[in-house]
This record gives structure tokens, sequence and C-alpha cells, in this order.
């Protein structure tokens, strides 16, 4: 499906409000079990306001207005025309959509209707972009964060991905998640920003690192397990810390394969070296980063 | 497959990309060789804590400037 028909009437309408349907899943977010029970698709279509329930949600939401959160809820789940019940305080209009923790999602959940809301943007939507951007923007800037080390650099770098994502949507085709395609745009963004701030550390050339230094020294017992030992912030700290001292090279192609899960090949697209080159620093920064853990979570070490 | 080839193929290993020829012997040398074994049990974990870490909240002030930037490029033209 390439595009999200305009609101209008029969079959097209149908199809819009079920965009808005896949849509509430992301915005009502932990209440969508209480909603979806009864929320039937077909029925949306005699004329409910969905967009304006999901706006109404998540503008509640962000502001703890808990009334408004149920009442939101109440119209989605028993389809009550919003604009009757008196129960939201006044126009929302042009208040951009705010999930309350997209991130928190399952992936499977986020996915499903990541090709509609792309599609509404396409067609000029600019609600639907920002929906795109709220949800992403956390891991956009970890990415950007991961690859630069550099917090003004990061920033610039999360900006123009987006704005640029936004400029080219017409070129992006589909044949990959939106997501990915918008990894590459925000990787090419800080890489382009690392290699001017250290021109000499960051090579674009096949693996210079010889055969060498990889039999790992240090093996301990890692127990009691690292999650058990340290709270999710210590954590946070903890990964912040090694992944910081992990050499450039090492570390584009650490975060790109195993933080946001590009294939080999796209990472070597993004990075522009070889699959083999992609490969062989995979490894080294893999065995590095463990070695480099095994400070923390040894037994005995302290807490 | 000695301790060397084991750490080589670690990677490949974890991603799922070893034949079954080869994994079996790299997990033949695992059931014997407690270093590598730990070594590969770590690996894997060090993959396994950074995918699931979540991104932190964005700062409110990179947010804030992120979206006025955004809300000047939707309101120009799209080209």
């Amino acid at each position: 499906m390439d595009d999200v028909p305009k609101p209008g009437f029969g079959r097209a309408r149908l199809e819009k409000t079920r965009s808005h349907y896949f849509l509430s899943k992301v915005v009502l977010g932990p209440l969508y079990p209480v909603a979806a029970g009864s929320v039937n698709p077909t029925l949306f279509a005699a004329g409910q306001n969905y967009s304006f329930i999901s706006e109404s949600y998540a503008l509640a939401a962000s502001s703890k207005r808990w009334a408004e959160v149920e009442a939101a809820v109440l119209c989605a789940t028993f389809m009550i025309e919003p604009t009757k019940t008196g129960l939201f305080l006044g126009p929302l209009k042009a208040t951009p959509l705010s999930a309350p923790n997209p991130h928190r999602l399952p992936s499977a959940i986020a996915r499903e209707d990541e090709h509609l809301l792309v599609a509404a943007a396409k067609s000029g939507d600019a609600t639907a972009f920002e929906e795109l951007v709220n949800r992403y923007e956390r891991k956009i800037f970890r990415l950007t964060m991961n690859i630069t080390r550099n917090r003004e650099d990061a920033e610039d770098a999360m900006q123009d991905a987006f704005l640029k994502a936004y400029s080219h949507l017409n070129t992006f085709q589909g044949d990959s998640r939106f997501y990915t395609w918008l990894v590459r745009i925000a990787a090419n963004e800080a890489l382009m920003r690392l290699r001017k701030r250290r021109p000499n550390q960051v090579s674009l050339d096949e693996p210079i690192e010889g055969d060498d230094d990889l039999m790992p020294r240090e093996i301990e017992d890692w127990r009691p397990s690292p999650e058990q030992r340290y709270a999710q912030s210590e954590m946070h700290e903890i990964l912040d810390q090694v992944i910081e001292h992990l050499e450039p090279d090492f570390r584009v192609v650490f975060v790109l394969r195993d933080i946001e899960e590009l294939s080999t090949e796209e990472t070597a697209a993004a990075v522009g070296i070889s699959v083999p080159a992609v490969k062989s620093r995979l490894l080294r920064a893999r065995l590095k980063l463990r070695q480099k853990l095994n400070r923390y979570f040894r037994q005995g070490e302290p807490n | 497959m000695n301790c060397d080839g084991v750490i080589r193929e670690i990677s490949n290993y974890i991603d799922g990309d070893l034949d079954a020829a080869m994994k079996q012997e790299l997990e033949r040398h695992l059931d014997h060789c407690q270093e590598c074994a730990l070594v590969v049990n770590q690996t894997k974990m060090t993959v396994d804590i950074f995918c699931d870490s979540q991104p932190v909240e964005l700062p409110t002030e990179v947010r804030s400037r992120l979206h006025e930037a955004l809300q000047r490029k939707l309101r120009e033209p799209r080209g």
C-alpha cells in the first residue's frame, strides 16, 4: 500500500479510518488492549473522528489530565462521537501527536503502522511525519551520540537527518523499513561530523587490523549476572563508558549492527566499507567490549 | 578446531552464520574448553545487553530545538 487515500466516501474513507485505527495502537499505547477489544474498524467508517480522539489522548496524557485520557479511551472503546461528549477541553487542532512511550512498545506493533504513517507523510500529512519524528527521535539521538561522542555534533546530525529525511521522503521506496532508511541517513550525518573532527582516526579503508591481538585476556566468571548487580541507570553509565573508549572504526560498525540491528550489507553500505571489513571490525568490537565489560562484571568486583 | 579458531568465528557463531559442520565443530570445542565457553557466552551477553538497552530521554532543550527546526521545515513547500 503506497498511498493512504484521502478521506472521502466509501472504500477510500474506510481505508483512511483503518489507518487511524492502526495509529491508535501506538497513540493509545498501554491502554490499547482496553480499546482494541471493542473497536471495530468497519463501524468506525460510520464517521468516527479517530484522529481527534488520538490527538486528544496524546495531549491529555502528556499534560496528565487523566479525566480526558479516560474520556478518549471511552470514546475509542464505545465509539462515542468525541465532540459531543463535552469531556474535552476545547479545540486541539495543530497539536503535534505525541505518543506516550513509543520506544517501549513491542517492535511488531511499532512496525505494523509505520508504512501507513510514511504514506500519509508522503501525501503531505505533516502530523504523520511529526509522529515518525516523535517515535524515533530518542533512538536517532542515541545513534548520532554513539557515533560522534560529541553532543553538539550529535544534535546537529540528528536534526539534519530528520530534515533531510523529510525533504527526500519521495525517494524512499519502501523496500526497507523507514527506520532503517532513517538510520542510514543519520549515520551518514554523524559520520561526516566525526570524520571532520577526527580526520585521522576514521578510515574508509579495508581492515588495517591484523590477525594478532584477537585472543581474549581477562576471562572471569560474570556472577551474579550483570542485570542482577546493576540498576538500569548504572548499567546505562557502564555501557556509555565502555563504548566511549572503543575506537571510532569499531564503534561505528558495532552501533549499526548490534544496537540499530542493521544487516551486515546495510552496515557496509552506510559506512562505505566492504562486507568482510564490517565482519572483521564487528568481531573485534564485540571482543573488545566484552573485555572492557569484564572489569565491571567479574566476580568480586565491588558494585 | 582450536581456541584461536573459535575466537575467530565467535561473531559468525553468534549471528548464526556458520554452516552446520563448522557449528558442530565449534560446539564440540566448547564442550571441553571452559575458557572459550565463557568468552562465547559473555560476548553474546555483551551484544544482548547493548541491544536491549533503551535510549534515554532526549534532553528537553535538544528536543525543542529539533521540533522548532522541524516546524520551520514543515511550513516550507516541499521540493
